[in-house]
């Protein structure tokens, strides 16, 4: 009889830090026992460039520029299950502490007004860059999402704990200790 | 007290004594309700509303309902504890509850709640509402994007400190939080540390300065223990004039 199939899993960071794929990989050895129910698509580790179908997206950060809006679309239009991840995904988190200030304020201080700029300096115009969005958004705005797990970032214990609930079919339960804000 | 008085909560007898609320009466029994407006050494508000448990089969804040012989009191039920997980968060998408800069994080009741009650998903779109901070006062930051509008402040400051430091200003989703000054600055006030107003925001909105991260992540009032299993902290007090609030 064949092993079944191993459930194919996405993730990604939008405006986030990478620190609740950190956090991930802080499951240390138990990867190898994830890796067992699990392979990876689009994801840092493999370096995918493009989520196919899959079984479970994991979107670390928030929304905060067209790009971010494209992959997280992506995302959900390819796998069954999209999880918020992290404190940026689920309410937009430090990137979000811009949204009281205008855009064009912020990119001016950056890149006009701040002292010691090069000569010439001005606010980046290039047409590959992704357009910043007016406010950072999080991802529950913009796509439907099936579970979110809090956490600045996550501990990797809330993380392998979520996942083994879901790979087992049972509905994620975290409880005291593993639910956090911070 | 020879009356012996009770009513039923959740399938349990509480004994109260004449004058208690029910959630007075339920905290003495040790069965916590998850509440952030009531404060054991004030008299009850009533506003946040997340107290509220059936009554007879009617909802009723528990901190402002006097305790009756005979009621059934129905708190830890999906259906409110549904409603409180709605109230909590509509409060954490109208202000700006950022818990990873927060001062307040491990001690914060709002948070304590979330975790509590199993609020992972924000639900509602986000307000993030433009509110200033206030640094002007030697020894006291006001974050007021932190504000949940219980009033514990403005009681603390009225009532006790005698001061009248804080009032709350607008109407539905304009109130907020006002220092009492010409300048609306904390500073132009006769405000002290020491000031039982300073103390009793339940939330990180008051907070002293040059303490912050004071005690480790892993040794804050709610890390150890949920909420609910700090149940003697909010026990009502008795006064030396055998008053109650």
């Amino acid at each position: 009889m064949n092993a079944p199939r191993k459930l194919k899993v996405a993730t990604t960071s939008l405006a986030g830090c990478f620190g609740c794929h950190m956090s991930f990989l802080d499951i240390d050895e138990r990867l190898l026992d994830l890796l067992e129910f699990i392979e990876f698509d689009r994801s840092p580790l493999t370096d995918i460039k493009h989520c196919g179908p899959c079984d479970i997206g994991i979107i670390e950060g928030g929304v905060c520029n067209a790009d971010n809006v494209h992959v997280l679309r992506e995302f959900r239009a390819n796998c069954k299950v999209l999880i918020a991840l992290g404190a940026c995904a689920v309410n937009g988190g430090l990137p979000a502490q811009r949204n009281h200030l205008d855009l064009r304020d912020i990119l001016a201080a950056v890149y006009v007004t701040e002292e010691g700029l090069a000569p010439g300096t001005q606010i980046p115009n290039d047409p590959e860059l992704p357009l910043p969005l007016n406010q950072v958004h999080p991802i529950h705005e913009v796509v439907r999402v099936d579970y979110f797990l809090p956490g600045c970032p996550p501990s990797a214990d809330a993380i392998w704990k979520f996942l083994t609930d879901l790979i087992a079919g049972r509905t994620p339960h975290l409880g005291h200790g593993l639910i956090q804000y911070d | 007290m020879s009356e012996s008085s009770s009513f039923i909560l959740d399938d349990q007898e509480i004994p109260f004594m004449p004058g208690q609320s029910v959630m007075q009466a339920a905290l003495t029994a040790g069965v916590f309700i998850p509440h952030l407006c009531y404060h054991p050494e004030f008299r009850p508000h009533g506003s946040c509303k997340l107290c509220t448990v059936k009554i007879n089969g009617r909802p009723a804040t528990s901190c402002t309902t006097p305790a009756a012989a005979g009621m059934a009191v129905e708190s830890n039920t999906p259906e409110i504890l549904d409603k409180r997980r709605t109230l909590l968060q509509m409060l954490l998408v109208e202000g700006n509850h950022f818990c990873p800069s927060c001062e307040k994080s491990g001690f914060c009741m709002l948070q304590a709640l979330g975790y509590e009650l199993g609020v992972v998903a924000p639900r509602f779109s986000l307000l993030y509402p433009t509110r200033p901070v206030d640094a002007s006062h030697p020894d006291v930051l006001l974050d007021f994007n932190r504000c949940i509008l219980c009033e514990l402040c403005i009681r603390a400051s009225t009532e006790v400190d005698g001061k009248f430091v804080f009032a709350l200003s607008g109407r539905g989703i304009k109130k907020h939080l006002v220092v009492n000054a010409e300048s609306g600055k904390l500073a132009d006030t006769n405000f002290s540390l020491a000031d039982k107003a300073a103390q009793v925001c339940p939330v990180g909105v008051i907070l002293p300065k040059r303490k912050g991260f004071a005690v480790p992540i892993g040794q804050r009032r709610f890390d150890a223990a949920p909420i609910s299993a700090h149940v003697d902290e909010f026990k009502p007090v008795v006064s030396a004039q055998g008053e109650r609030p």
